[in-house]
Protein backbone atom coordinates (compact mmCIF):
# COMPACT_ATOMS: atom_id res chain seq x y z
CA UNK A 1 0.00 0.00 0.00
CA UNK A 2 1.38 3.43 -0.92
CA UNK A 3 1.05 5.75 2.04
CA UNK A 4 -0.94 8.91 1.50
CA UNK A 5 1.14 12.00 2.01
CA UNK A 6 -1.43 14.55 0.84
CA UNK A 7 -1.33 17.01 -2.02
CA UNK A 8 1.99 17.87 -3.68
CA UNK A 9 0.83 21.43 -4.32
CA UNK A 10 0.12 21.98 -0.65
CA UNK A 11 3.50 20.58 0.29
CA UNK A 12 5.13 22.88 -2.26
CA UNK A 13 3.42 25.90 -0.65
CA UNK A 14 4.32 24.68 2.81
CA UNK A 15 7.98 24.21 1.83
CA UNK A 16 8.05 27.72 0.35
CA UNK A 17 6.63 29.17 3.55
CA UNK A 18 8.93 27.21 5.87
CA UNK A 19 12.01 28.16 3.88
CA UNK A 20 11.26 31.85 3.51
CA UNK A 21 9.25 33.23 6.40
CA UNK A 22 11.04 34.50 9.51
CA UNK A 23 11.10 32.16 12.55
CA UNK A 24 10.37 29.16 10.32
CA UNK A 25 12.45 26.05 9.82
CA UNK A 26 11.95 23.20 7.38
CA UNK A 27 11.07 19.67 8.49
CA UNK A 28 14.60 18.61 7.55
CA UNK A 29 16.06 21.23 9.86
CA UNK A 30 13.63 20.13 12.54
CA UNK A 31 14.90 16.57 12.09
CA UNK A 32 18.56 17.62 12.40
CA UNK A 33 18.03 19.22 15.80
CA UNK A 34 15.37 16.89 17.15
CA UNK A 35 17.62 15.10 19.62
CA UNK A 36 18.91 18.38 21.07
CA UNK A 37 15.31 19.55 21.30
CA UNK A 38 14.27 16.42 23.21
CA UNK A 39 17.26 16.58 25.52
CA UNK A 40 16.65 20.22 26.35
CA UNK A 41 19.93 21.36 24.78
CA UNK A 42 18.50 24.11 22.59
CA UNK A 43 18.75 27.76 23.63
CA UNK A 44 15.36 29.31 24.41
CA UNK A 45 15.07 31.21 21.12
CA UNK A 46 15.67 28.10 19.05
CA UNK A 47 13.31 26.12 21.23
CA UNK A 48 10.54 28.60 20.43
CA UNK A 49 11.22 28.19 16.73
CA UNK A 50 10.93 24.42 17.17
CA UNK A 51 7.68 24.76 19.09
CA UNK A 52 6.30 27.02 16.38
CA UNK A 53 7.20 24.44 13.73
CA UNK A 54 5.46 21.75 15.75
CA UNK A 55 2.37 23.92 16.08
CA UNK A 56 2.00 24.32 12.32
CA UNK A 57 3.33 21.01 11.00
CA UNK A 58 1.02 18.01 11.39
CA UNK A 59 3.65 15.65 9.93
CA UNK A 60 6.37 16.56 12.44
CA UNK A 61 3.86 16.45 15.29
CA UNK A 62 2.77 12.93 14.36
CA UNK A 63 6.34 11.89 13.74
CA UNK A 64 7.51 13.17 17.13
CA UNK A 65 4.62 11.50 18.97
CA UNK A 66 5.39 8.16 17.30
CA UNK A 67 9.13 8.64 17.93
CA UNK A 68 8.49 9.15 21.65
CA UNK A 69 6.16 6.16 21.81
CA UNK A 70 8.83 4.09 20.06
CA UNK A 71 11.31 5.03 22.79
CA UNK A 72 8.83 4.03 25.47
CA UNK A 73 8.02 0.77 23.68
CA UNK A 74 11.69 -0.19 23.31
CA UNK A 75 12.39 0.55 26.94
CA UNK A 76 9.39 -1.34 28.25
CA UNK A 77 9.94 -4.34 26.03
CA UNK A 78 13.26 -4.89 27.78
CA UNK A 79 11.74 -4.68 31.25
CA UNK A 80 11.91 -8.30 32.20
CA UNK A 81 10.36 -8.92 35.60
CA UNK A 82 11.96 -12.38 35.68
CA UNK A 83 15.44 -10.85 35.78
CA UNK A 84 15.03 -9.52 39.31
CA UNK A 85 13.81 -12.79 40.82
CA UNK A 86 16.40 -14.85 42.66
CA UNK A 87 17.99 -17.21 40.20
CA UNK A 88 19.80 -20.48 40.47
CA UNK A 89 23.42 -19.72 41.16
CA UNK A 90 25.86 -22.14 39.59
CA UNK A 91 28.27 -23.35 42.30
CA UNK A 92 31.16 -23.42 39.83
CA UNK A 93 30.61 -19.72 39.22
CA UNK A 94 30.90 -19.03 42.94
CA UNK A 95 34.08 -21.11 43.05
CA UNK A 96 35.56 -19.26 40.06
CA UNK A 97 34.76 -15.92 41.68
CA UNK A 98 36.22 -17.06 45.01
CA UNK A 99 39.41 -18.11 43.26
CA UNK A 100 39.66 -14.68 41.70
CA UNK A 101 39.49 -13.15 45.15
CA UNK A 102 42.03 -15.49 46.70
CA UNK A 103 44.00 -16.99 43.83
CA UNK A 104 46.19 -19.12 46.14
CA UNK A 105 43.79 -20.37 48.77
CA UNK A 106 41.72 -22.82 46.72
CA UNK A 107 44.44 -24.33 44.61
CA UNK B 1 5.65 -19.71 42.64
CA UNK B 2 8.16 -20.95 45.22
CA UNK B 3 11.37 -18.99 45.20
CA UNK B 4 14.42 -21.10 45.73
CA UNK B 5 16.65 -19.93 48.53
CA UNK B 6 20.25 -19.62 47.55
CA UNK B 7 23.16 -20.63 49.75
CA UNK B 8 23.90 -17.58 51.83
CA UNK B 9 20.65 -16.02 50.68
CA UNK B 10 19.58 -15.07 54.19
CA UNK B 11 21.23 -13.98 57.37
CA UNK B 12 24.06 -11.56 57.79
CA UNK B 13 24.36 -9.96 54.35
CA UNK B 14 21.04 -8.18 54.03
CA UNK B 15 22.59 -4.78 54.36
CA UNK B 16 24.96 -3.44 51.71
CA UNK B 17 27.69 -2.53 54.21
CA UNK B 18 27.69 -6.03 55.71
CA UNK B 19 27.76 -7.56 52.28
CA UNK B 20 30.65 -5.37 51.18
CA UNK B 21 32.63 -6.23 54.30
CA UNK B 22 31.94 -9.94 53.70
CA UNK B 23 33.05 -9.64 50.08
CA UNK B 24 36.24 -7.87 51.13
CA UNK B 25 36.96 -10.69 53.57
CA UNK B 26 36.30 -13.15 50.75
CA UNK B 27 33.53 -15.04 52.56
CA UNK B 28 31.79 -17.61 50.43
CA UNK B 29 28.40 -16.73 51.90
CA UNK B 30 28.82 -13.09 50.91
CA UNK B 31 29.97 -14.00 47.40
CA UNK B 32 27.05 -16.36 47.03
CA UNK B 33 24.57 -13.71 48.13
CA UNK B 34 26.18 -11.11 45.87
CA UNK B 35 25.95 -13.42 42.87
CA UNK B 36 22.38 -14.54 43.63
CA UNK B 37 21.13 -10.97 44.01
CA UNK B 38 22.67 -9.69 40.79
CA UNK B 39 23.03 -12.50 38.32
CA UNK B 40 19.55 -12.16 36.81
CA UNK B 41 19.94 -8.50 35.96
CA UNK B 42 23.47 -9.02 34.68
CA UNK B 43 22.41 -11.89 32.43
CA UNK B 44 19.73 -9.63 30.96
CA UNK B 45 22.16 -6.74 30.42
CA UNK B 46 24.80 -8.93 28.78
CA UNK B 47 22.27 -10.83 26.65
CA UNK B 48 20.72 -7.71 25.16
CA UNK B 49 24.13 -6.41 24.18
CA UNK B 50 25.83 -9.54 22.85
CA UNK B 51 22.65 -11.37 21.74
CA UNK B 52 24.05 -14.80 22.56
CA UNK B 53 23.30 -16.70 25.75
CA UNK B 54 26.64 -18.49 26.06
CA UNK B 55 28.63 -15.34 25.39
CA UNK B 56 26.41 -13.47 27.83
CA UNK B 57 27.10 -16.09 30.52
CA UNK B 58 30.86 -15.67 29.93
CA UNK B 59 30.46 -11.88 30.28
CA UNK B 60 28.61 -12.33 33.57
CA UNK B 61 31.27 -14.67 34.96
CA UNK B 62 34.08 -12.30 33.91
CA UNK B 63 32.21 -9.35 35.39
CA UNK B 64 31.84 -11.07 38.78
CA UNK B 65 35.51 -12.04 38.75
CA UNK B 66 36.59 -8.48 37.91
CA UNK B 67 34.27 -7.07 40.54
CA UNK B 68 35.68 -9.33 43.25
CA UNK B 69 39.27 -8.69 42.19
CA UNK B 70 38.67 -4.97 42.50
CA UNK B 71 36.32 -4.97 45.47
CA UNK B 72 38.92 -3.25 47.67
CA UNK B 73 38.82 -0.29 45.31
CA UNK B 74 35.05 0.01 45.56
CA UNK B 75 34.52 2.97 47.85
CA UNK B 76 30.78 2.87 48.20
CA UNK B 77 30.14 6.17 46.46
CA UNK B 78 27.81 4.40 44.06
CA UNK B 79 25.62 1.40 44.81
CA UNK B 80 27.25 -1.98 44.37
CA UNK B 81 24.57 -2.85 41.84
CA UNK B 82 25.31 0.24 39.73
CA UNK B 83 29.02 -0.48 39.82
CA UNK B 84 28.45 -4.09 38.79
CA UNK B 85 26.14 -2.98 35.99
CA UNK B 86 28.92 -0.83 34.55
CA UNK B 87 31.43 -3.68 34.74
CA UNK B 88 28.97 -5.98 32.94
CA UNK B 89 28.37 -3.43 30.18
CA UNK B 90 32.12 -3.09 29.70
CA UNK B 91 32.58 -6.86 29.50
CA UNK B 92 29.83 -7.11 26.89
CA UNK B 93 31.38 -4.30 24.88
CA UNK B 94 34.72 -6.11 24.88
CA UNK B 95 33.02 -9.13 23.35
CA UNK B 96 31.35 -6.93 20.76
CA UNK B 97 34.58 -5.17 19.84
CA UNK B 98 36.15 -8.51 19.03
CA UNK B 99 33.47 -9.18 16.42
CA UNK B 100 33.88 -7.99 12.87
CA UNK B 101 32.24 -4.74 11.93
CA UNK B 102 28.90 -4.98 10.22
CA UNK B 103 27.79 -2.88 7.28
CA UNK B 104 26.48 0.46 8.49
CA UNK B 105 24.64 1.73 5.43
CA UNK B 106 21.73 -0.64 6.03
CA UNK B 107 20.08 2.03 8.13
CA UNK B 108 19.38 4.44 5.24
CA UNK B 109 16.10 2.88 4.04
CA UNK B 110 14.80 3.07 7.61
CA UNK B 111 15.40 6.80 8.07
CA UNK B 112 12.58 9.38 7.78
CA UNK B 113 11.43 10.49 4.33
CA UNK B 114 11.33 14.06 3.00
CA UNK B 115 10.19 15.47 -0.33
CA UNK B 116 12.06 17.92 -2.58
CA UNK B 117 10.63 20.84 -0.55
CA UNK B 118 12.31 19.53 2.64
CA UNK B 119 8.80 18.66 3.90
CA UNK B 120 8.42 15.51 5.97
CA UNK B 121 6.47 12.65 4.39
CA UNK B 122 4.45 11.19 7.23
CA UNK B 123 1.13 9.49 6.54
CA UNK B 124 -1.68 10.58 8.91
CA UNK B 125 -2.17 8.58 12.10
CA UNK B 126 -5.91 7.99 12.58
CA UNK B 127 -4.96 6.15 15.78
CA UNK B 128 -1.77 5.50 17.66
CA UNK B 129 -1.45 2.73 20.25
CA UNK B 130 0.59 3.31 23.38
CA UNK B 131 3.51 1.14 24.49
CA UNK B 132 1.26 -0.13 27.26
CA UNK B 133 -1.54 -1.15 24.83
CA UNK B 134 0.92 -3.00 22.66
CA UNK B 135 2.73 -4.83 25.44
CA UNK B 136 -0.51 -5.91 27.08
CA UNK B 137 -0.43 -8.74 24.54
CA UNK B 138 2.32 -11.08 25.68
CA UNK B 139 3.52 -12.12 22.24
CA UNK B 140 4.12 -8.51 21.18
CA UNK B 141 7.12 -8.13 23.51
CA UNK B 142 9.11 -10.70 21.54
CA UNK B 143 8.10 -8.97 18.33
CA UNK B 144 9.32 -5.58 19.58
CA UNK B 145 12.61 -7.15 20.69
CA UNK B 146 13.03 -8.82 17.30
CA UNK B 147 12.53 -5.44 15.59
CA UNK B 148 15.25 -3.92 17.78
CA UNK B 149 17.49 -6.79 16.67
CA UNK B 150 16.90 -5.80 13.05
CA UNK B 151 18.74 -2.51 13.56
CA UNK B 152 22.28 -2.48 12.18
CA UNK B 153 24.61 -3.43 15.04
CA UNK B 154 26.43 -0.11 15.46
CA UNK B 155 23.09 1.67 15.89
CA UNK B 156 21.47 -1.01 18.02
CA UNK B 157 24.32 -0.90 20.53
CA UNK B 158 24.05 2.87 20.96
CA UNK B 159 20.27 2.60 21.40
CA UNK B 160 20.61 -0.13 24.04
CA UNK B 161 23.38 1.68 25.93
CA UNK B 162 21.61 5.05 25.94
CA UNK B 163 17.92 4.19 26.17
CA UNK B 164 17.96 0.88 28.03
CA UNK B 165 21.16 0.84 30.11
CA UNK B 166 20.83 4.61 30.61
CA UNK B 167 24.47 5.52 30.10
CA UNK B 168 24.92 9.20 29.16
CA UNK B 169 26.30 10.42 25.84
CA UNK B 170 29.85 10.89 27.16
CA UNK B 171 29.91 7.42 28.70
CA UNK B 172 28.70 5.77 25.50
CA UNK B 173 31.26 7.74 23.47
CA UNK B 174 34.03 6.55 25.76
CA UNK B 175 32.82 2.95 25.85
CA UNK B 176 32.63 2.72 22.05
CA UNK B 177 35.63 4.92 21.23
CA UNK B 178 33.59 7.34 19.09
CA UNK B 179 32.82 11.07 19.43
CA UNK B 180 29.84 12.37 21.39
CA UNK B 181 28.50 13.88 18.16
CA UNK B 182 28.62 10.46 16.57
CA UNK B 183 26.76 8.93 19.54
CA UNK B 184 23.98 11.50 19.10
CA UNK B 185 23.69 10.91 15.37
CA UNK B 186 23.56 7.13 15.82
CA UNK B 187 21.07 7.34 18.67
CA UNK B 188 18.70 9.54 16.70
CA UNK B 189 18.98 7.38 13.59
CA UNK B 190 18.47 4.22 15.64
CA UNK B 191 15.30 5.60 17.20
CA UNK B 192 14.02 6.86 13.83
CA UNK B 193 14.71 3.52 12.21
CA UNK B 194 13.04 1.67 15.07
CA UNK B 195 10.03 3.94 14.74
CA UNK B 196 9.72 2.86 11.11
CA UNK B 197 10.13 -0.81 12.03
CA UNK B 198 7.54 -0.60 14.82
CA UNK B 199 5.09 1.53 12.86
CA UNK B 200 2.66 -1.28 11.96
CA UNK B 201 2.44 -2.15 15.66
CA UNK B 202 1.99 1.46 16.75
CA UNK B 203 -0.68 2.00 14.11
CA UNK B 204 -2.51 -1.10 15.31
CA UNK B 205 -2.06 -2.84 11.96
CA UNK B 206 -1.01 -6.46 11.60
CA UNK B 207 2.77 -6.79 12.06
Amino acid sequence: MTPSYGSRALRFMKGLMLRNLPLMITCREFEDFLLDYLEGNLPRGQRRIFDLHLAICRECRDYLAAYKETMALGKRAFDDPAAVLPQTVPEDLITAVMEARHPDSEK
Amino acid sequence: MVLQKEPGGDGPFNDEEDLLAGLKRGERGAVSRFVADNIGRMRAVAARLVKDEDLAEDCVQEAFIKALKNIDRFEGRAKLRTWLHRITVNEALMVLRSRKRLAEDLIDPLLPDFDENACRLEAPWPKRLSAEDILSQAEQRALVLSKIDELPESYRIVLVLRDIEELDTAEVAEALGITEGNVKVRLHRARSALKKLLEPLLRGEAP
